[in-house]
């Protein structure tokens, strides 16, 4: 392929889109300039932050490193695709519960790589989950809420029925 | 929104394919595999090739490989995850797993690759910044400049070996397979590097690397050790590789250990496999490798954290990883 | 929804019978949240948008000789080029220091100070044009530090000030401190450095203008003060500011880091203007560097005096700010570093010299606790030093001497509820601190500090007599309740905040409620997003207009049903007579009753703050409508072979008044003491001064923010010592739990390894250093080992309470007291004092 513009055909949240970019436009700026998905955020745009993940065949990557072009029969899945008819993920259940979006901006990043998580690990530990969330900057949690949510969604998405701790919703006694 | 320099994308299908394309493109056109050093690299105009081969088309690059002497072969665009949690790697080659996990951060394990990290770009204070701040200080010698601002009056750029798995591979003794326009061939990961900033690599210029060669699990063990500042993201400022190969007793028959993250090149450590040699990795042999490591190794102003500081953690650093692997039953 | 079961009637902001207020329930906003629904500045797009990138300054210090956009200008796409002539207007976000201008004027400060704005048809265009524009330099010596700002052969950043490069020299006295230091039993005298850092929100800041052919502009933008944007483009612009509306989108982190008016909000808003479309900018990381405003760099020297029993005697206290170059808050963070060093134990006599230098680095401003972390890590350390020097438990001598609630301090400081002694024995109690500090295994240590901050100062920036919030609150008949506020939700929560009260209030479903924030044509004004203001000053007005709500529907139901006023409840979404609870109706027939009445319903309330007993010049800076109060201990492990430092564990109380959300306000203390670990660990914003005084690492990979990997548990607790001037009682939780946790981590450090690390970061090497010496037998201490000669000016003289002051000065009420060149002001000086 010749720089310039090109026309791809790729698979985002289930939906087959053909859009017309510059070859040279990462996957972070064709999803939320071509295809106006801008729940995709970016902080750094280099590598270096964790907020533009999205999900390629299920594995979370950096979307300001990735080229469209190389993406065509993947299955890319952004925040946009989190949700389904019947309502939130039970991860975005979690997070709304406990504040474990602050200002929201990393959010969809966590969400993503909490998704991939929970879909290899059904009950993670704490430690597995900080690992997994590694690549993840935050400023305003501090991660604890979100780890809590990530724990709350995975206990749900078992049995259904569980509920945040107290201390997590009202601090020690 | 930083953007990308324009380019021309190939995406040959086979490995072959790959280094004509490369061959036949303009001069400066690159390989990309996993794209986490290069694309960064671009966008802060460190490198802007016309061209890019990229190889995510490869398949007979991918994958991980028992070989009949023992060893494991692993395709260099096997993503640094796909190595991390191999089981014949994690059964065999835990050190190898340990340095993959220790790579930046999972996400960008999924998407860097093994090969990726063997030809890391040298890194550096004064190079790893955008084309603005390179331009506030007249730009370096490595990229537009002329001065080696870590060493200004040095005639050569003192960018530093930042792999974590490099260290552990020269140490292994590892090879690797060169694909090039007149054909494939073998060297030893500690031949693929210069100790020199910019040509840091061996490599002809559209040589391929296309295969790791572990060698056969008998009778050694190796291990590595990290120095950063945070769990996670950061480039190693000090990276411990070691190797020892045991006699059925336990007698140490064979060392080695490289250090990573304080020279243009792995630093293998001349002095260190004498003490350790012919006892059992007690702690006074432990300790005099420490010290000649601790005098092999000279860190510049290059990386996070005082010089003063990265060289004083040598030494703890060679004794924790020997340690580790007199430990590493 | 069910009918209430026990409605309480009336008296809705009383404590008792809360039904929203106290609950942990979701942000309002939550679910746009999580979904990727919430529109940040960058994620707009209009028709027609051009995109707007700024050309920044090269070198640190230069006079502009000339810029030519010549080749820029012609190239294909490029709509328009702006230089520093074309917007001549200074602005800034304080009257006294309006020193900035939208794109350099005639000099450049700082690597990274803009000089040209382009506006294109994308943003590669743009970028190429930027780099098509020729700036001729004329070189000047660059200023690298607070000792070369008080050199006076270096040339000087800018022709006002309070001396050479000396923004601002502030010295005042509150009784006599050498006759206090002299009657103490142990005085210490201590240098201590706190590095400065940055805000780091994920966001990086984007703003998006239209101006439309009728001559209006509208500005979207990351901001946290949209008022003082809105301010400043009228200024800059010469536009009536009822002809420009300003909308902050919610912001994606803040941290105090978008409280200034920017010069690329100012410039998309010119580019707009001059091309008629509308123009976008999104910042680099690297740019948000140079944005800055965040911690300033604080060497500090203390000396204070002790008694036997741990009490002080008194305080002289001495800061020296590395400002940057431009005014920003510098004024007033240069004041908050003394202001607030009486509010939690005893000080009777006290003197605060402080003096901020201009230096050719980004600007220095507010982040999260504004100029009081690093008074607060010299106190804290301070006092763990002399409890070690006079054989006292740290937490005790703490308990033992504590500030009264409801009285006022030397400085005049009114405090009002104080919390602080249940914060210590909170925390003390469930670390299991009696028992283990100075007894856990070497290596291992555990340490205490606490703190205090402002619910918001009690000043505005422009002095004058309106309320610092306005709240207007629409009901209409369909049960449907809006509520209208200036105030910006920058993740904290302020918009929920808003929903909650005026569902508490209505007895409404606070998911119900609509709330409209953060723009200058729908919103009353709100001064913004800073000082912990929000929850205190927006809550208040919400407050009074859903009361006056509350009464309109209440009346209407009483005459209706001919039943006195106080037996009407609102609760659940029901209107009821508590003394016949078949007599109802639902919210919605009940506001139809309510419209029918008294035509539509609206209602407005305001708050604000009480004035404060201080008099005399600097007054301005410290008063608060009430104080919140925190404690924190921290487990450290240090390796005494590297010097690192890992975090094992945080308790934390925070004496909130009253958390008006619960999961929000604890989100709130675990976010502040992971920034405040950040600080004390690994951030710091710093510059090679030998290499043309460029930013060490503008990126997020060599900027250390702490990872998952580097956080820690932490326990909190709420602590609820309602204060009168809060709503519902409430004080705030945004920014005072960060400030015990770099003092907590450095006295924790002590207790491990029996070493003084008076600065911070806290890095492996100054710790190994430390250890070094404490093993050569010398000081086993790493810090600064002094501080710069000054000549300070004449200190203000006022007597303290005790002394029976009146809250003014000696010798003149409106004693002016900085001493130094004054030079020309612009903007001019602010009456009754320097603004917050």
């Amino acid at each position: 392929m010749q720089p310039g513009l090109v026309q791809l055909t790729l698979s985002v949240n289930g939906e087959t889109r053909v859009v017309t970019a510059p070859l040279h436009h990462t996957l972070l700026e064709v999803l939320r300039e071509e295809l106006g998905l801008t729940g995709t955020k970016h902080g750094c745009e280099l590598g270096e932050c964790g907020t533009c993940t999205v999900l390629v065949d299920g594995q979370p990557v950096l979307s300001c490193l990735e080229i469209p072009a190389a993406l065509e029969g993947r299955e890319i899945t952004t925040i946009e695709g989190m949700e389904s008819a019947v309502g939130l993920h039970p991860l975005q259940q979690a997070f709304a519960e406990l504040g474990a979006a602050q200002c929201g901006y990393c959010t969809p990043g966590f969400l993503l790589v909490g998704k991939s998580l929970l879909e290899e690990r059904p009950a993670p530990t704490r430690a597995e989950i900080v690992d997994a969330l590694g690549g993840n900057l935050c400023r305003c949690t501090g991660y604890l809420k979100i780890y809590e949510a990530v724990e709350l969604a995975a206990a749900r998405m078992r049995d259904g029925h569980a509920e945040a701790p107290r201390e997590a919703l009202y601090g020690e006694a | 929104m930083m953007r990308l320099p324009a380019f021309a994308f190939h995406a040959p299908a086979s490995a072959a394919e790959a280094v004509g394309a490369k061959a036949a493109a303009p001069p400066g056109a690159m390989y990309v595999a996993g794209g986490t050093d290069l694309y960064p690299n671009m966008k802060r105009r460190h490198q802007e090739p016309e061209a890019l081969v990229s190889l995510h088309r490869v398949a007979e690059l991918k994958g991980i490989e028992e070989r009949a002497d023992g060893g494991l072969s692993i395709g260099a665009t096997t993503s640094l995850t796909e190595v991390r949690i191999h089981p014949s790697v994690r059964a065999s080659y835990p050190a190898l797993a340990e340095a993959c996990r220790l790579i930046s951060t999972p996400i960008l394990q999924n998407m860097g690759t093994l090969g990726g990290n063997l030809l890391l770009d040298t890194r550096c204070n004064y190079y790893d910044q955008n084309y603005d701040w390179r331009k506030s200080i007249e730009f370096c010698m490595k990229k537009d400049g002329a001065i080696c601002w870590v060493a200004p009056s040095s005639p050569r750029c003192w960018a530093v070996q930042s792999a974590d798995s490099v260290p552990l591979l020269v140490a292994m003794g590892a090879e690797v397979d060169l694909l090039g326009p007149g054909g494939e061939r073998r060297v030893s990961v500690s031949a693929l590097y210069r100790d020199d900033g910019i040509l840091y690599l061996a490599k002809q210029r559209d040589e391929l690397l296309t295969r790791v060669h572990l060698p056969a699990p008998n009778g050694w063990r190796a291990v590595y050790r990290k120095v950063r500042r945070r769990g996670a993201f950061d480039f190693p400022v000090l990276g411990v590789g070691a190797w020892a190969r045991f006699a059925p007793d336990g007698t140490v028959e064979d060392a080695r250990v490289v250090l990573g993250g304080v020279g243009s090149a792995p630093e293998a450590v001349a002095g260190a496999a004498e003490p350790l040699i012919g006892g059992r990795l007690d702690d006074d042999a432990i300790h005099a490798a420490a010290q000649a490591s601790w005098k092999a190794g000279r860190p510049l102003d290059n990386t996070d954290f005082t010089i003063s500081w990265r060289k004083e953690m040598i030494r703890p650093t060679v004794v924790r990883a020997l340690g580790d692997l007199r430990d590493a039953r | 929804m069910a009918k209430p079961d026990s409605p309480s009637p009336g008296g809705s902001a009383t404590t008792q019978g809360l039904r929203v207020v106290g609950r942990s329930l979701p942000k309002v906003d939550a679910v746009a949240k999580v979904t990727g629904r919430t529109r940040f500045a960058d994620d707009l797009f209009l028709p027609r948008m051009l995109h707007c990138k700024l050309l920044r300054a090269t070198t640190p210090h230069a006079e502009i000789r000339s810029i030519d956009v010549r080749a820029a200008a012609e190239m294909p796409g490029v709509a328009a080029i702006l230089v520093g002539s074309d917007l001549p207007i200074p602005y800034g976000i304080l009257p006294v220091s309006q020193d900035e201008h939208t794109l350099c004027l005639d000099k450049v400060r700082f690597i990274g100070d803009p000089v040209a704005a382009v506006a294109a048809i994308d943003e590669e265009t743009a970028e190429r044009a930027c780099r098509a524009i020729v700036v001729e330099y004329a070189e000047l010596d660059p200023v690298a530090s607070i000792e070369d700002a008080l050199d006076a052969d270096d040339p000087r950043i800018h022709l006002y000030g309070d001396g050479h490069n000396v923004h601002k020299a502030v010295a005042m006295e509150f009784g006599d401190v050498d006759a206090a230091l002299a009657e103490a039993d142990l005085v210490l005298e201590d240098t201590f450095f706190y590095e400065g850092n940055t805000h780091l929100p994920m966001e990086q800041h984007a703003a998006l203008a239209d101006w439309r052919p009728d001559g209006k502009l509208t500005l979207w933008s990351s901001t946290q003060t949209p008022h003082y944007v809105h301010r400043a483009l009228a200024r800059v612009l010469e536009l009536p500011a009822s002809r420009i509306r300003v909308i902050a989108t919610p912001n994606g982190g803040g941290f105090g880091g978008k409280s200034d008016p920017f010069n690329h909000e100012i410039a998309v808003a010119a580019l707009s203007r001059r091309t008629g479309r509308p123009v976008k900018i999104c910042l680099t990381r690297e740019e948000v560097f140079y944005c800055h405003r965040g911690r300033h760099p604080v060497l500090m020297w203390v000396k204070t005096g002790f008694r036997r029993d741990g009490s002080m005697t008194g305080m002289h206290f001495r800061s020296f700010l590395d400002g940057g170059a431009y005014g920003s808050y510098g004024v007033a963070s240069t004041y908050y570093t003394g202001a607030l060093q009486t509010v939690t134990y005893p000080v009777p006599a006290y003197r605060f010299e402080g003096l901020r230098a201009f230096t050719n680095k980004p600007p220095c401003g507010p982040k999260r606790g504004h100029g009081t972390p690093q008074p607060r890590f010299a106190l804290e350390v301070q006092i763990d030093k002399a409890a070690e020097r006079l054989g006292l438990d740290p937490a005790r001598m703490r308990l033992d001497h504590l500030v009264p609630p409801h009285s006022v301090t030397a400085n005049y400081i009114r405090v009002g509820s104080m919390g602080l002694g249940a914060c210590i024995e909170k925390v003390v109690a469930a670390s299991g601190w009696d028992a283990r500090r100075g007894q856990l295994p070497p290596g291992r240590g555990i340490g205490l500090a606490c703190g205090s901050y402002l619910s918001g100062a009690g000043l505005p920036i422009y002095w004058n007599a309106m309320p610092h919030s306005g709240v207007q609150l629409k009901l209409d008949r369909s049960g449907g309740v809006t509520v209208f506020c200036g105030s910006t939700d920058i993740g904290q929560g302020s918009d929920s905040i808003l929903a909650y009260i005026v569902a508490e209030v209505l007895g409404v479903d606070p998911f119900e409620i609509d709330v409209v924030t953060a723009d200058t044509s729908l919103t009353p004004v709100d001064l913004g997003s800073y000082s912990s203001r929000v929850t205190l000053m927006t809550g208040n007005a919400a407050l009074q207009a859903a009361e006056r709500a509350r009464e309109l529907i209440v009346g209407a139901l009483a005459e209706k049903w001919k039943i006195p006023a106080v037996r009407i409840a609102l609760a659940d979404g029901w209107a009821l007579d508590v003394e016949d609870p078949e007599r109802s109706l639902s919210f919605a027939e009940a506001v139809v009753v309510a419209e029918a009445k008294h035509g539509t319903i609206g209602t407005v309330g305001s708050y604000t703050p009480p004035p404060s007993p201080g008099r005399y010049k600097g007054a301005g800076v410290g008063p608060s409508p009430a104080y919140s109060y925190s404690a924190a201990v921290v487990e450290v492990t240090v390796d005494a072979e590297t010097g690192e430092t890992k975090v094992e564990e945080v308790w934390i109380a925070h004496d909130i008044g009253r958390a008006i959300n619960p999961v929000v306000a604890i989100g709130q203390v675990e976010g502040s003491v992971y920034m405040g670990l950040g600080e004390a660990l690994m951030e710091e914003m710093t510059y090679r001064g030998n290499r043309n005084v460029v930013h060490r690492h503008p990126s997020l990979l060599e900027y250390k923010s702490p990872t998952t990997h580097e956080m820690c548990p932490v326990h909190t607790f709420l602590v609820e010592d309602p204060d009168p001037n809060g709503p519902f009682g409430a004080k705030e939780v945004g920014q005072g739990p960060l400030l015990p946790i770099p003092p907590a981590v450095v006295n924790a450090i002590h207790d491990a390894v029996g070493v003084r690390i008076d600065e911070v970061p806290v890095t492996p090497q100054k710790v190994l250093s430390a250890l070094k010496r404490k093993a050569k037998g010398e000081e086993a201490r790493e810090g600064p080992k002094g501080t710069p000669a000054f000549a300070w000016p004449e200190p203000v003289r006022v007597p303290p309470p005790e002394a029976g002051g009146d809250g003014r000065a000696v010798d003149d009420p409106r004693h002016i007291g900085a001493g130094g060149v004054r030079g020309s002001v612009p903007g001019g000086s602010v009456p009754g004092g320097v603004p917050a």
